[in-house]
């Protein structure tokens, strides 16, 4: 079965491509781009006008709760939402319980995706056992097992020196490593970003320092030892000032932020809602305005979801017990659709820094439409009036500060390897 | 009609002036109530206060509990625990529960700042916010105006001084509102680890010494420091802050002459404010503060509970 998307306009930021074209698959892969291609029998014909084609969007910041926190997440349902927001792979943290620090957990995810069969899962490895930061995971083994790449997610490396190992012995497997960045002593008993809201709240507060001290050290470790660092979910003007600074020395440093870092601010939390506590937290305008002139400039490579998925008793209560976390495969692109029509990003920009560039960074033969590359496909629908509603996610995480608010874009099709794994097209907003 | 423009009492940030100024005048109406020989009125008969305090208090739940007795309203204490650790049953639920029997009114107190807005969000009752965290403390709040009120005659245009650990005092963000939005000029002091980030914002002078605060105060402040805060190295020892931010006889000669003194208790004697400047009624207001205190409760129920409709 052949199938033929026709009449849209394609991006392909790996190619440089941004023109009106056809697009035909075949055998899972991409078979033909070109600017018409008929039709033969046994082709299932597509027209998408008025649509864009982009190579299938990757999320490299995903937390699927599974093993262990089956009721705010599984692979299957986080699998779903992926697709569901236009996401063809995702990469996601060790934080289950137990912790993703051994070839089992990684196999039994991989088996739980395949069966799930939606998007294409790519597990992230532990970087110490249990992400206590004090022994190192095999990460030779869990390689062999299928992990893309190292991180202790929200429990960072505070040990310069094993973080200094950490990346050394990454470097000779050529697996990235990926540091949440905050310095737990600085951050300690916070609830919200230090600042003005914090202190009429009376919530203590994490400085932006938190997370700048760590930026500037594992950007010094990155260039000492002469190996590789991705920061994620970067949150504050200074961590966007020292990866600019890093990029502009040549260091092979790589950083992603997420929507709601571009889209909230710490003003949000004036009446203690829970659904915008995440960490790290919602930050100043100033902050805000510097995420996106990194996302501009080139210093920060990717917009990756870091979706949070939660049950209600993880948040329904008081703030300081709330758990971090928004739940946003589902809401990312059309969020981050908003930078285009505000002007911060072209499309094809956007596109890199969803799909592309962290197919680049998770070095994953991923992320374009060159012929004979797997068929992993996002339409998107650019102007497509929508409003945000939990109560449609295919996440059992229904915590969004997003919840009935009115949106332009979305994905309407989502083709991993060939087959339409999500189908939006008949969907009246 | 006078009647409050709100049905709970959360924070005196989002409380109007007008509505400040009803809750004093009703407050002072009650004052005379605690003098009497037979110390009740029937005005609150037959309805229900619930005083559900998830942290140790003394002085606010008595206060609170006075004042729902002299106004005949049936009151009930629930001491409850609280613990992100320990799964107990959730403040939602024990609210739907509380809810359930009909009270009138619940009083919370809790450590974890906002816990009385969710529980508003959540029940019919009306809410008073006993104090929440280091957020707010509306009827201490309320309480210290009254005080203020009573000794000066007015609250515009004085200068007020709020001295000690502002970053971690629920006392001193509702004094700031309370006194900023009545008129006075709001200054605070400590040393830079308790003074909040941005603390200007919210519309006050911050300093960093005891004697540039309290220099031609009419009103001093004095705010209690927790042992425990040492832990946190927001100060070195109780000793050292003693000798640089204790209210004692010769610093106090700063302010104006006829300065007055308050402590929203329990006091550290010796540490923030000096014995002798804590009994010597010259200055002193502290026991002021503790009687206006059950008149402000009082006056608090009342009006959430239709008031003078």
């Amino acid at each position: 079965m052949k199938l033929l998307l026709k009449g849209a306009r394609v991006i392909d930021p790996a190619q440089k491509i941004d023109t009106r074209m056809d697009v035909l698959i075949e055998d899972g892969k991409i078979a033909a781009c070109e600017a018409r291609i008929k039709a033969t029998p046994n082709t299932k014909v597509i027209d998408l006008t008025g649509m864009i084609i982009a190579p299938g969007l990757i999320d490299m910041h995903t937390h699927l709760r599974e093993p262990g926190l089956e009721y705010k997440e599984t692979i299957a349902t986080g699998s779903a939402a992926a697709v569901a927001g236009g996401f063809t792979s995702i990469a996601c943290m060790p934080n289950t319980e137990p912790v993703n620090d051994n070839r089992s957990i990684t196999e039994f995810i991989r088996r739980k995706a395949s069966e799930a069969n939606l998007a294409n899962v790519y597990p992230i490895g532990a970087i110490s056992a249990d992400s206590e930061g004090k022994k190192l995971t095999e990460f030779w083994d869990l390689k062999e097992a299928g992990i893309i790449a190292l991180s202790d997610d929200g429990k960072p490396v505070m040990d310069a020196a094993l973080m200094r190992r950490a990346m050394e012995y990454a470097s000779s497997l050529s697996l990235p490593v990926i540091q949440h960045c905050e310095d737990k002593n600085l951050s300690a008993g916070g609830l919200m970003n230090e600042g003005y809201y914090a202190t009429i709240l009376g919530l203590p507060g994490i400085p932006a320092i938190a997370e700048d001290v760590m930026v500037g050290r594992d950007i010094l470790i990155a260039e000492y030892t002469r190996t590789q660092v991705h920061i994620a979910h970067v949150s504050t003007a200074g961590a966007v000032r020292l990866i600019r600074d890093a990029k502009a020395r040549g260091l092979n440093v790589t950083a992603e932020t997420a929507p709601h870092y571009f889209t909230l601010t710490d003003k949000s939390l004036q009446d203690f809602d829970t659904s915008y506590k995440v960490s790290p937290p919602l930050r100043s305008e100033a902050d805000v305005a510097a995420i996106k002139e990194g996302l501009t400039d080139g210093t920060l490579d990717a917009i990756a979801c870091d979706h949070a998925p939660h049950g209600r008793t993880d948040k329904e209560v008081e703030f300081e017990y709330a758990a971090n976390g928004i739940s946003g495969l589902e809401t990312s692109l059309g969020l981050s659709l908003n930078l285009v029509h505000d002007g911060v990003l072209s499309l094809s920009e956007l596109i890199a820094k969803m799909s592309c560039n962290p197919a680049r960074i998770l070095r994953l033969d991923k992320g374009t439409l060159a012929c004979g590359a797997d068929a992993d496909i996002t339409v998107i629908n650019p102007d497509l009036p929508w409003t945000v509603d939990v109560k449609a996610f295919h996440s059992r995480g229904k915590n969004s500060p997003f919840h009935g608010r009115s949106l332009k874009g979305r994905a309407v099709l989502t083709i991993v390897g060939g087959d339409i794994k999500y189908n939006g097209l008949a969907e009246k907003p | 009609m006078m009647k409050l423009g709100k049905k709970d009492i959360l924070g005196i940030r989002e409380m109007s002036v007008d509505d400040i100024n009803l809750i004093l005048e009703t407050a002072e109406s009650f004052l005379e109530i605690s003098t009497r020989d037979i110390k009740k009125v029937p005005t609150l008969r037959g309805k229900s206060v619930i005083n559900l305090f998830y942290e140790a208090s003394t002085r606010t739940r008595t206060s609170f509990e006075i004042a729902g007795k002299r106004l005949s309203a049936d009151t009930i204490n629930i001491s409850a625990s609280t613990s992100s650790v320990v799964k107990g049953e959730t403040l939602i639920d024990t609210a739907r529960n509380l809810e359930a029997m009909n009270p009138d009114i619940i009083v919370i107190r809790h450590s974890a700042a906002g816990a009385p807005h969710l529980l508003a969000g959540l029940v019919s009752q009306s809410i008073i916010n006993a104090g929440d965290g280091a957020h707010e403390h509306p009827s201490q709040a309320l309480l210290d105006m009254m005080t203020i009120k009573a000794k000066k005659g007015k609250i515009a245009g004085l200068k007020i001084a709020l001295v000690g650990d502002i970053l971690h005092s629920r006392v001193a963000r509702s004094n700031i509102y309370g006194l900023s939005k009545m008129g006075a000029q709001v200054v605070v002091a400590g040393p830079a680890t308790m003074l909040p980030r941005d603390i200007e914002q919210m519309g006050v002078k911050a300093y960093t010494k005891l004697e540039d605060a309290i220099a031609e105060a009419d009103v001093v402040m004095m705010l209690r420091i927790q042992l425990e805060r040492q832990k946190q190295n927001i100060f070195p020892s109780l000793r050292e802050y003693a000798q640089h931010y204790c209210l004692n006889r010769k610093n106090i000669k700063l302010a104006k002459d006829d300065v007055i003194v308050m402590h929203p208790g329990p006091m550290n004697r010796g540490v923030e404010i000096s014995p002798d400047i804590a009994d010597d009624t010259n200055y002193s207001v502290i026991l002021d503060q503790v009687n206006n205190g059950v008149a402000v409760r009082m006056a608090l129920l009342y009006l959430l509970s239709g008031g003078n409709e």
